[in-house]
């Protein structure tokens, strides 16, 4: 009933090979982009957003930045937190030094130095491989956070160690700073989204993308029908590392304001990321959406029943509430090892069917 | 996806607290590294509303409400909290971290709240004249470490040329406070000052004990918090460094801190804003009010401990800042602006501290438009190992203001630099 392919003719090659080719899903994608950007921002409180949307928001970004190296193109990084901290250094050293750039360019251009670190770090994964890849990365994390900490020109010499963003607008609207309206900053962050998830969905059904899936699935394959493993890795670390790095500049700049690296960027945040990618689905951009959105979205309302509903005592729910976000990890992979995306593919199948399943 | 936030939306509806006049959130936290010292401050804290609502009716005959919300000492939950509180007309926040103090600074002057951080957060928000909204007085940190380095000068017949000092700090915006300061005082005084990080959450200090076992420091200052301190006492306690020598801010100063280390710890040092322990007739009050009628908050096991008192100072200078607030205003029924301005008007006097039910506790002070950050002398105590108590050694001393306001008029003028912010109070 939904989901039908009859009766949904394509008479061109482009039509072909579009991203939703099923009607019903092109439509459904059209609906929810015509909420975010047309129902949310006029909805939307300072909770909603500093709770709930941007984080949202920004750790989709970071989870189809590590999507895009892990699950696309096979190499394990646990360097992610270290590469948000160079992403959020970055624009933190472009706005203070450039104060009358516009703020999009400098978070384009946090991007790009993150990509250009990130390259650095990923040399090594042109020799190694799997779990001792995944180690190289690891020294990427701790140098990098050592490194931000360590060196007082990244910080500006303050006194504190502490990063603020100061105030910087979009044609008139403050984006980061105090005085930042929540659709403002909701609306910042889903453009640059849309843009990312855009382009990386793209990415992956065209050339670079293939050469990715080529390396993940042998390596030695891949080589003989001619990819180049220098430049799809590096490639890869390169574009993964954009997004990260954006995801960075983000985060410090719009969602918190103010940072220290070893509390914000530290090895948990690694894990957070990979965790968001694994339970998401790897190698699939939904599922990179659902991964950032199990792992924000959840805490939040599980805070919100026990403490809000039931009236439990803090201390309590935060321990129930690990618990159960635990127990809801190991559930779902035993359930499904191939992460939210899969549930959402089969289900995709069975709806197809439905109502007549044979 | 869109089912949990309709459930979500749900949740949050139903989920705003019972409406009381005066709201006080108690950003706490009882989870996580940091918990050892989050439990008995937010005990304190709470117990000490609860007090003045049972026995009082109130501040003014308006109850007291304080809803409390866990950060675990983490910046992304602490603004989770933060904006999740706002909303039910909070008057002013204490969130016990100063990170979380360094991501609400510029919120709480968008969105009018005052913001009141007590011996920790940023110290040049001291200068009212930048930081409309924030007030730290009694003291802060830089306060604390002159005090901490006139005391050792006082032990040295006022000569610490030629000493070295070791700062073991928490590497973290908290941390990293008092530098600046002790570097200047190192410059003015001729000490050597050795600076050690250590990383969150401080389980891990093998390390930087043995550089100070090598380093062979004179003394040895601690910026430590959470489980940092119990681990560091322990490790000094190995390495056998004379406990007298060993130094904490008033953070690393608890009985959660040592008592882990046995006797080990005895004699450990650390700076305090105010005395300590139940002989104070406020606690004949809290026992029949909230104690025996069984309306502790938490476990109830950590009454009268150093951080309980410290929160109960807090909720106390909150409540003194409510009442000088209705006042001003002329009604019970004040708002976060209204509370602002009892807080700059706020004078405690020791007299004043005496009615409170206790008296000797803390250092009378008076702020003022441009003063947000008090007299800043602080009491040296040190802990007896074998009684399982803190003993204060010192009266109170007051820092080194010659040094100290400079300082802080530098830093707060980058503060207004940075953000466009005009001095007030001319």
């Amino acid at each position: 009933m939904f989901y039908r392919e009859a009766g949904d003719f394509k008479t061109s090659y482009a039509a072909d090979s579009q991203t939703f080719p099923i009607k019903f899903d092109r439509w459904r994608y059209y609906a929810v982009l015509a909420v975010a950007f047309g129902v949310v921002p006029f909805l939307i409180n300072d909770y909603w957003a500093n709770a709930v949307f941007v984080p949202f928001l920004i750790y989709s970004i970071a989870a189809i930045g590590l999507n895009i190296l892990t699950g696309y193109c096979g190499q394990v990084s646990l360097g992610t937190g270290g590469f948000m901290a160079v992403g959020a250094y970055a624009v933190y050293k472009l706005m203070t030094a450039f104060p009358d750039v516009p703020i999009l360019i400098h978070v384009l251009l946090a991007g790009g130095i993150t990509a250009g670190v990130g390259v650095l770090f990923g040399l090594p994964s042109l020799r190694i491989k799997g779990f001792y890849l995944a180690v190289a990365t690891l020294a990427a994390q701790f140098f990098l956070v050592w490194l931000f900490n360590k060196v007082p020109w990244f910080y500006n010499y303050s006194a504190s160690g502490q990063i603020s963003a100061p105030e910087r607008t979009v044609l008139g609207h403050a984006v980061t700073g105090a005085q930042t309206t929540a659709s403002a900053k909701y609306l910042f962050c889903l453009v640059i989204l849309f843009g990312l998830a855009w382009l990386a969905r793209n990415l992956t059904r065209g050339t670079v993308g293939r050469k990715w899936m080529a390396i993940r699935d042998m390596d030695i394959a891949a080589e003989i029908i001619g990819v180049n493993p220098l430049t799809t890795k590096l490639s890869a670390f390169a574009i993964s590392s954009f997004y990260i790095g954006v995801a960075g500049a983000l985060f410090f700049s719009v969602y918190l304001g103010a940072v220290e690296v070893g509390e914000a960027f530290g090895i948990q945040k690694s894990f957070l990321i990979l965790f968001m990618v694994i339970i998401g689905g790897l190698g699939s951009i939904f599922g990179s959406f659902a991964g950032a959105a199990f792992l924000v979205l959840l805490p939040v309302f599980l805070k919100n029943v026990l403490v809000g509903q039931f009236g439990w005592a803090t201390d309590l729910a935060a321990h129930i509430e690990l618990m159960i976000v635990g127990a809801l990890i190991v559930i779902f992979l035993i359930a499904e090892p191939h992460g939210i995306a899969q549930l959402w593919k089969l289900a995709k199948e069975k709806l197809r069917l439905w109502p007549f399943p044979h | 996806m869109k089912k949990t936030l309709t459930a979500l939306a749900l949740a949050m509806a139903v989920a705003t607290p019972a409406l009381a006049e005066l709201v006080v959130p108690n950003l706490s936290y009882r989870t996580g590294p940091y918990a050892p010292g989050g439990i008995p401050y937010a005990d304190g804290f709470n117990d000490y509303f609860t007090l003045l609502n049972e026995r009082d009716g109130g501040i003014g005959g308006e109850k007291v409400a304080t809803p409390e919300c866990e950060t675990a000492y983490n910046t992304e939950k602490g603004v989770e909290c933060y904006e999740a509180t706002k909303g039910s007309g909070a008057l002013v926040y204490n969130p016990l971290s100063t990170g979380i103090t360094y991501q609400l600074i510029p919120k709480v002057g968008a969105d009018h709240i005052p913001l009141y951080t007590p011996g920790y957060g940023r110290t040049s928000a001291a200068n009212g004249k930048i930081f409309e909204w924030v007030f730290n007085y009694p003291a802060n940190y830089w306060d604390g470490a002159s005090v901490a380095i006139k005391y050792l000068l006082d032990e040295n017949g006022g000569d610490l040329a030629g000493k070295k000092i070791a700062l073991v700090y928490h590497n973290s915006a908290y941390g990293k406070e008092p530098i600046r300061t002790l570097q200047e005082l190192s410059k003015k005084h001729g000490f050597e000052l050795v600076e050690i990080p250590v990383d969150h959450p401080g389980q891990e200090q093998k390390s930087q004990w043995l550089q100070i076992r090598r380093d062979k420091p004179d003394y040895v200052l601690m910026w430590g918090w959470g489980v940092m301190n119990a681990v560091a006492i322990q490790e000094a306690a190995n390495i056998k460094f004379p406990m007298e020598n060993f130094i904490g801010i008033w953070w690393s100063g608890s009985e959660n801190d040592v008592l882990p280390a046995g006797d080990g710890a005895n004699g450990y040092k650390s700076l305090a804003m105010h005395g300590t322990g139940m002989d104070y007739p406020v606690y004949a009050d809290l026992k029949q009010y909230v104690y025996d009628a069984g309306k502790a908050s938490g476990a109830g096991d950590q009454v009268g401990s150093v951080l309980y008192s410290r929160g109960m100072y807090a909720a106390l200078v909150i409540s003194e800042a409510i009442r000088k607030a209705q006042d001003l205003a002329g009604t019970p029924a004040v708002n976060a602006a209204q509370v602002r301005d009892g807080f700059e008007a706020l004078e405690i006097t020791e007299a004043r501290m005496a009615e409170l039910g206790l008296p000797n506790f803390g250092q009378p002070f008076a702020a003022s438009c441009a003063d947000h950050g008090g007299p800043g002398a602080a009491l040296l105590q040190q802990w007896d190992a074998t009684a399982k108590k803190w003993s204060l050694i010192t009266g109170f001393i007051a820092p080194d203001d010659e040094v100290l306001t400079p300082l802080v008029m530098e830093d707060s003028a980058a503060f207004a630099a940075e953000n466009n912010i005009a001095e007030r109070c001319n």
